[in-house]
């Protein structure tokens, strides 16, 4: 049996908007082992983009606890969990979220910046990260010069360049056309297949969430059902 | 220097918005550049005085003259080396625009009390013995194509010669450099005989501007100060006498007070470049809300994305000062001969980098306050 990675317990969160309450998730609890590829499905406003952000450490809790790698994340001060996004975390967004004054290698390279690493050691992880996804050639292209699928393959070789143990990726190709959705999924699917990454992907396509392992469907803040796959 | 490439291209992202920002800096650091320059032009003379050197003056204001009979009480008081006195002339020389200094003088002693200006002994020689001759500075003879033996017509703005006429001529006898090359430019003033002015002047005969009093030992000098002033005490010609820098401040103040009028000018440029600036910062920052979120989400702290702000503001505003600067050094050289002393030395280029930053500073500290709370959900949806 693998190792859980992530464990979720009783996981609330609420947002206060002037006198309103809103409950976004109720009591979830829910375990996600070292790995996995899980697909986040449910309708807009189920709470799946924060039960997202809450794994990925960009929020935090109003209740119950969060343990990556055995290590609480939701005691952690904003520098704290700056830190460890930087070396735990990648993250692949469905409108790619580059910079677009730097050219692909250079936004690819910026989660090194917050590291050691020499100039020479950088440049060749970046290489790396841009041969796994294919775009070895486009390195000093602008996000501009690239098209919808090259710009989210960026994106991904950005969120692996500091080799982290989890991938969350929000609707990674709701932005893109069905081939090169597929291209990108298969991408997804070989970096957790072969490379041994945990990935979390919130999706509204089934088609999509068939590249997972794991579907896990929500409603109202509240895990409603799961699905496993082969 | 890792994070240059990313400021660098942060900086250009608007490059039409970056480059007439940078524009309006390049201009203000130009005008602190040169109007810092006049600043030191005017002050060199102070900074110059003579630490031995006292001014001894009418009590009441250094345009008031004072009987010539002062002479020798002032020699006599203890503690003083050398006396010598000087007159404000005024005059034209051709037309309006060519003013100079120029002040009938004490032949015998002008340049033992002053020897930061250097004549040859010949023509200090030749200038003891003809009673209409002048010394005048290299620069003005360079500037006007004098030459030795030259008849110099100048057209008095304050003493007429008897009969009315304003028209004084003198003989070029001698020309004056300054000792010191960091002095350069001080000795552009014309000095001539004071007993021939005396002698020729339609009015105030017996009367000098100030006395110019070396003293033996310039630990001593404010008591000999002291002890000169009570000579002529209840006097109806009492007399203020203070050291060489403080009279100099003083005579600069005629012209207004220059360091003020500097002052508000740069004060009025750099109050409307922070509003230029800083919005332009406000804009820059708040079109790239969501790609700061995205550096936070990748692992930058707040404080770092503080601080990435706070150097783009950094960069923008040194690149724009140093070249103002530059280009008020090369404009400085262009104008020294119209202002002698003009110059934009290393005290203007520690002022100017230190105004950059605090303008920086100024600009940069509200948008990277708020990119520093960016919260990163909210960024990142949109709201």
């Amino acid at each position: 049996m693998a190792e859980t990675l992530i464990a979720l317990d009783r996981i609330s969160k609420h947002y206060v908007r002037g006198k309103e309450k809103i409950e976004v998730l109720h009591e979830l609890s829910l375990n996600i082992e070292q790995g996995d590829f899980l697909a986040l499905m449910g309708p807009s406003g189920s709470g799946k983009t924060t039960l997202l952000n809450l794994i990925g450490g960009l929020d935090q809790p109003s209740a119950g606890t969060i343990t990556v790698s055995g290590q609480r994340i939701d005691t952690l001060s904003g520098g704290r969990l700056a830190q460890w996004r930087a070396r735990n975390v990648g993250f692949v967004f469905q409108f790619y979220n580059l910079l677009p004054v730097l050219t692909a290698a250079q936004n690819v390279e910026l989660p090194l910046l917050l590291t050691h690493l020499s100039k020479s050691e950088r440049a060749r992880r970046v290489q790396i990260a841009l041969t796994v996804v294919g775009l070895e050639d486009r390195a000093k292209h602008k996000p501009s010069e690239l098209s919808g699928g090259q710009a989210q393959r960026v994106a991904i070789a950005r969120a692996l360049v500091a080799d982290p143990t989890l991938l969350v990726c929000d609707e990674p190709t709701g932005d893109l056309d069905r081939k090169t959705a597929d291209e990108v999924l298969g991408l997804l699917q070989t970096l957790n297949r072969e490379h041994g990454k945990t990935l979390i992907m919130v999706t509204h396509d089934p088609r999509a969430a068939e590249y997972a392992g794991h579907q896990l469907h929500m409603d109202k803040g509240r895990l409603i059902e799961a699905g496993a796959q082969a | 220097m890792k994070f240059f490439p990313l400021l660098w291209a942060t900086l250009w992202r608007r490059k039409p918005r970056t480059i007439f920002t940078m524009l309006s800096i390049v201009v203000a650091f130009l005008l602190f550049g040169l109007l810092q320059a006049v600043n030191v032009a005017f002050n060199q003379g102070v900074e110059m005085s003579g630490a031995d050197r006292l001014i001894t003056h009418g009590k009441y204001s250094f345009t008031e003259i004072l009987p010539y009979g002062h002479y020798q009480q002032i020699r006599s008081v203890p503690g003083v080396d050398k006396v010598s006195h000087a007159t404000w002339f005024g005059g034209r020389y051709q037309s309006e625009a060519n003013f100079f200094p120029i002040m009938p003088v004490d032949q015998e002693t002008y340049y033992d009390v002053y020897p930061e200006f250097v004549v040859a002994d010949d023509q200090v020689a030749t200038f003891k013995r003809e009673r209409t001759s002048c010394i005048v500075g290299r620069g003005l003879m360079e500037k006007f194509g004098w030459k030795i033996g030259d008849t110099i017509p100048i057209q008095a703005t304050i003493w007429p010669k008897k009969g009315g006429s304003n028209a004084w001529e003198f003989q070029l006898v001698g020309v004056m450099d300054a000792r010191d090359e960091t002095m350069k430019g001080q000795e552009d003033f014309m000095v001539f005989r004071w007993d021939y002015f005396d002698e020729a002047r339609a009015f105030g005969q017996g009367t000098v501007g100030w006395y110019n009093v070396k003293v033996a030992n310039p630990a001593e000098a404010e008591t000999v100060g002291r002890s000169i002033d009570k000579l002529f005490a209840n006097s109806p010609k009492e007399t203020l006498t203070e050291t060489d820098k403080a009279f100099n401040a003083a005579f600069i103040k005629q012209f207004g007070d220059i360091q003020f009028l500097i002052a508000s000018i740069i004060g009025a440029s750099f109050f409307s470049l922070i509003i230029i600036t800083g919005n332009t910062m406000m804009q820059s920052v708040r079109e790239r809300v969501p790609e700061l979120a995205v550096l936070k989400t990748i692992g930058f702290r707040d404080g770092g994305v503080l601080a990435l702000v706070l150097a783009e503001s950094a960069l923008l505003c040194l690149i724009a000062a140093v070249i103002g600067v530059l280009l008020s050094t090369f404009a400085s050289g262009f104008l020294k001969p119209f202002l002698p002393g003009l110059e934009v030395n290393l005290g203007v280029w520690t002022l100017a980098l230190g105004a950059a930053i605090v303008l920086a500073l100024v600009v940069g500290a509200i948008p990277s306050l708020r990119a520093m709370r960016l919260n990163i959900v909210n960024a990142l949806s949109g709201h």
